[in-house]
């Protein structure tokens, strides 16, 4: 009896010290927008695998007493009104003090007006239309935008590829967005584009789009549809017209040569040429050690890919901002420190956010699938140097 | 003997009961006790309207339509387009995305109301599958997939602003909803209403003794899809943004839903069954989505081979059994 | 000219799906009366055993389409006779609502066991690249889809023409009361009309498993293409659905090709100028 109320008094000792302790505890809810249901459960699992390993990785990094705290909502698909009546609920009923994630465009667009109005920063993991940072000044992207990725990738086809080309892209903005992209990066270099289509975004049957296009035969085929199963559906409706052996070459952007997804699609993306800023086949240290850990976390059979980086380097931007500010920031303070930020060492590359725009300037690079240990893989062979959205450049806000 | 208060003689004349002064109290108190859920219960305000409408031509003339989010959406794009494009007044805004709604409630009831049966069910698919692609590839209007963005809805009365956590939007809602409620309740008491009943029971004795059928069914279909379409312009003006899920498939099939729950034909059955559905799947959207689908296909089927009258049926049938 | 070859092909191919999926419907309902808005989930769950057979135990496509086809057309006559017997006859309300529940614990039974994403379909290798017919390349699966198809609405309509049943079919479609008075089992030629054309369903959702991906929103989201033919084509009819899809799968066809960028809307629109001539459909009796 005596020992245990020595032990108690030894502890009462202790407690004015824990009181400091709780008073400094303090959580950081941050309010994460991901498709988690739905056929695009996919991409939203990426994302979320992406910022889940850099929070359980770097939480030791916060200054002591910080915790951060992910309140995650579904947002069910390409959805804008169930993602903008799940940004309102984060806002007003859980009270999150950031909002992060967002896979699809017309979602992001539609909840970037709240963010305005609720002085709410929001940073864009996925989501690549380009206007989407100037609807709100609340608005930061870790991601890309689509004329970004995609008009090197006209540049380089009027280069080296084909000089007539057709563009079929789904009919949404990120869709406008890279046709508009590639045609300008292509015509800007002696090519030509003899046709253009936009087809529905829910679009089960390709081979009849597919054969029209055959039949005006162009030398290369430029395509965007929503990264997954569309894709796959796209290059083997391309492969079964016999597009791809009468010469009409795909080119295209990471999304729809995706890591993960290629591996569907049997052999025959090989050799098809894509722009984008991440592959998983990238060999600078970065993204070993970034492998590394996902191997660790997920296993050697789940594969990242672009959008799981976006929300990594999204992740890393938080957290910076929230060392830098101990955890205490007003929404300008937070925009303030993610204008400004920079991340020399991204899996992707070297990478910073431009201060005007509030957009991302990173590496994009030009992949060839190859096979590499009886794998497909994106191997990286040209890079267009730390590129800012150049539809911001020609488009300067008024 | 006291003489009657002239409150109760206005209770006799209109028929009210004391109970139907439930469902307004409640939404009074739930302005109070759940401010941080005004938004979900300014959309559940919306929706019971929505159903008040099918519950018109469902429940009271009979027409079974896969096809109501037709009339929904047209309110719901009216209301937005107008807004998207300048004229932000909410009150003008709701009266064109009725007027919208009804001619096309009009024209597309010339068209389908002449069969019956399948045939109609049919028609009514095809008419709301056809405004929705409309609405789908005139994107420069609607804003097709990516929806309707720039809604500026100015003030009501040009003072009452519309606020991040939906104050101005219930009351609005609530005060819309219970003027609807007051020309449903007129309409389906009227004698008017009561001939809609007797053609659903018996489309044929009907013109024996000299009601019109297929006016009466047309105007019931065309007042019906007006209410729709406030409904529909109102959640635009809430919540500031038109997706096309307003016209689509699951918008016309989740409202049957709800009125099975409640009680078809009752006028009530939207007050029970539209609030119970959209909060129960609110809360599953939090928990796990993929189930709520589940319970709900499970619900309804049970519901149709047991409990054919929903909730009100429920009820009726335990007070027949107290009374014994 | 080319483009009409191709069109013609891909849609006829398309039409042999949409029809094999949707006779079943067209028989229900001109002979039960049943809005059997359901139908897509029999497709569904051929699609989905399909692939599954043909993936997890490595079954080859033939034997893991027809064991398929068989496992959905037992499946549905134990649903036939425990739900929709309930219903018969009964208030279509009662029949739109319930079957509409089924669909929705379809697309959650189909995420719980398969996920979201669509299954991923590989035609065997022999019928995988093109083929080339003398008069144009093509592709090789849906030369088999025309070829398959042809074989089994041959099967169909000798069957309804001369067999007991088909016979007896066709009889209770166009007079139900007359058909029970002369002795026919009308209770068990419903279970049998409804197995065969939940059958047939499988068949056609797994053998279209490239066209119509197999993923849990299936039901829903073919529902209307489905209702089309049967309504265009005409309850209870055994042919009037063939001509119907061959209308519908030619017309989507071309939009697709011609103007891609307009979905289903012509589609939609054509249906409805049908239906508003021949509200019974093309060639509908029940």
């Amino acid at each position: 009896m005596a020992r245990s109320r020595k032990r108690f008094a030894a502890l009462l000792a202790f407690a004015p010290m824990a009181l400091p302790l709780a008073a400094m505890a303090q959580t950081v809810k941050i309010g994460v927008i991901l498709t988690y249901s739905g056929p695009n459960a996919q991409v939203g699992d990426e994302m979320n695998k992406g910022l889940d390993l850099y929070v359980k990785t770097h939480a030791k990094d916060l200054p002591p007493g910080l915790k951060v705290e992910l309140v995650k909502r579904d947002d069910t698909g390409p959805n804008p009104d169930v993602a903008k009546r799940v940004a309102q609920e984060l806002i007003t009923r859980q009270h999150v003090q950031l909002l992060a994630g967002e896979v699809f465009s017309p979602n992001a667009a539609a909840i970037a007006p709240m963010t305005k109005q609720a002085k709410m920063p929001f940073v864009l993991m996925n989501a690549a239309g380009v206007s989407i940072p100037r609807i709100s000044p609340y608005i930061v992207r870790t991601s890309f935008t689509l004329w970004q990725v995609s008009l090197p990738m006209g540049e380089w086809a009027a280069k080296h590829e084909c000089k007539t080309a057709y563009t079929a892209v789904s009919d949404f903005i990120p869709g406008y967005d890279a046709q508009g992209g590639f045609t300008k990066g292509f015509t800007d270099n002696g090519g030509k584009i003899v046709g253009t289509v936009r087809f529905p975004l829910a679009n089960p049957d390709f081979v009849p789009l597919l054969q029209r296009i055959k039949d005006a035969k162009p030398e290369c085929v430029f395509t965007f549809v929503p990264a997954g199963k569309q894709a796959t559906a796209w290059v083997k409706a391309w492969s079964d017209t016999g597009m791809k052996e009468a010469g009409i070459k795909l080119v295209t952007t990471q999304d729809v040569m995706l890591d993960e997804e290629m591996r569907n699609m049997g052999d025959i993306p090989l050799g098809v040429v894509s722009s984008g800023n991440y592959s998983v086949a990238a060999t600078r240290p970065q993204n070993k050690a970034f492998l590394a850990a996902w191997d660790k976390a997920y296993g050697t059979s789940a594969i990242p890919d672009f959008t799981s980086v976006g929300a990594w380097d999204g992740m890393a931007m938080i957290f910076d901002m929230l060392k830098a500010t101990k955890g205490k920031f007003t929404p300008d303070q937070a925009m303030a420190f993610f204008a400004h930020w920079k991340n020399p060492n991204s899996p992707r590359g070297p990478i910073m956010i431009d201060p005007n725009t509030r957009d991302i300037i990173q590496n994009i690079y030009l992949r060839r699938v190859e096979k590499e240990g009886g794998k497909l893989a994106n191997v990286e062979f040209a890079t267009f140097k730390m590129m800012k959205d150049p539809w911001k450049e020609l488009n300067p806000a008024k | 003997m006291a003489e009657a208060s002239a409150v109760e003689i206005f209770a006799r004349r209109h028929r009210l009961h004391p109970l139907e002064a439930l469902p307004w109290l409640a939404a009074a108190a739930g302005f109070f006790v759940f401010p941080g859920y005004l938004a979900l219960g300014g959309q559940i305000l919306a929706t019971i309207l929505y159903a008040i409408s099918a519950d018109l031509v469902l429940g009271y003339a009979g027409i079974v339509t896969l096809g109501q989010a037709a009339f929904f959406g047209t309110g719901a794009y009216t209301a937005g387009v107008l807004a998207a494009h300048g004229w932000g007044e909410p009150i003008s805004g709701l009266l064109a995305a009725a007027l919208a709604a009804a001619l096309v409630g009009y024209a597309s009831g010339l068209l389908v109301l002449r069969s019956s049966g399948l045939g109609l069910l049919m028609q009514t698919l095809v008419v709301a599958s056809l405004l929705a692609e409309a609405a789908n590839k005139w994107n420069s209007v609607t804003g097709g997939a990516d929806g309707l963005q720039g809604m500026v809805v100015w003030p009501i009365f040009g003072r009452f602003e519309f606020d991040l956590y939906g104050r101005t939007a219930y009351l609005y809602t609530l005060a819309v909803l219970f003027l609807g409620w007051v020309a449903a309740r007129h309409i389906v008491h009227s004698p008017f209403g009561r001939s809609l009943t007797g053609i659903r029971e018996n489309a044929l004795r009907m013109p024996a003794i000299g009601a019109p059928v297929a006016r009466r069914r047309l105007a019931v279909y065309t007042i019906s899809a007006a209410f729709a379409g406030i409904a529909g312009g109102l959640i635009a003006q809430t919540t500031q943004f038109v997706g096309l899920d307003v016209m689509g498939l699951e918008r016309s099939g989740s409202v049957l839903i709800m009125l099975i729950i409640g009680g078809v034909g009752e006028l009530y059955g939207a007050f029970i069954g539209v609030p119970l559905y959209m909060i129960v799947q609110d809360r599953f959207a939090v928990a796990d989505p993929v189930y709520w689908y589940f319970w709900i296909g499970l619900l309804m089927v049970l519901l149709v081979v047991f409990a054919r009258g929903g909730v009100l049926g429920l009820v009726r049938a335990l007070r027949a059994r107290l009374r014994r | 000219m080319s483009a009409f070859v191709t069109i013609a092909f891909d849609g006829f191919a398309f039409a042999m799906v949409l029809y094999l999926i949707s006779v079943g419907l067209s028989v229900t309902m001109g002979l039960m009366g049943f809005v059997n808005l359901a139908h897509g989930v029999f497709a569904m769950a051929g699609g989905y055993v399909m692939t599954t057979l043909m993936t997890r135990a490595g079954l080859p496509f033939a034997v893991a389409l027809l064991s398929a086809a068989i496992g959905v057309t037992l499946l549905s006559v134990a649903v036939e006779r425990l739900l929709y017997r309930r219903l018969y006859g009964g208030d279509e309300l009662d029949q739109v609502l319930m079957t509409m529940g089924l669909i929705f614990m379809s697309v959650a039974g189909a995420t719980y066991l398969w996920g979201p994403v669509p299954q991923p379909m590989h035609p065997p290798a022999l019928l995988a690249g093109q083929v080339d017919l003398g008069i144009g390349v093509f592709p090789a699966y849906r030369a088999f889809l025309i070829v398959c198809g042809a074989v089994l609405v041959t099967l169909l309509w000798l069957g309804v023409e001369r067999t007991r049943f088909g016979i007896a079919l066709r009889a209770a479609v166009d007079n139900l009361r007359m058909a029970q008075s002369l002795g026919i089992d009308t209770s068990r030629l419903f279970t049998l009309a409804f197995a065969l054309g939940s059958g047939l369903a499988a068949l056609g959702g797994g053998l279209g498993a490239d066209l119509l991906a197999i993923h849990p929103g299936y039901a829903l989201e073919n529902l209307v293409y489905f209702l089309i033919v049967v309504a265009v084509g005409g309850l209870g009819s055994v042919r009037g659905p063939f001509v119907a899809a061959l209308l519908l799968g030619f017309a989507d066809t071309a939009f697709k090709y011609l103007l891609p960028q307009f979905g289903a809307f012509f589609i939609y629109a054509l249906t409805m100028a049908i239906l508003l001539l021949r509200p019974r459909g093309l060639f509908g009796r029940g």
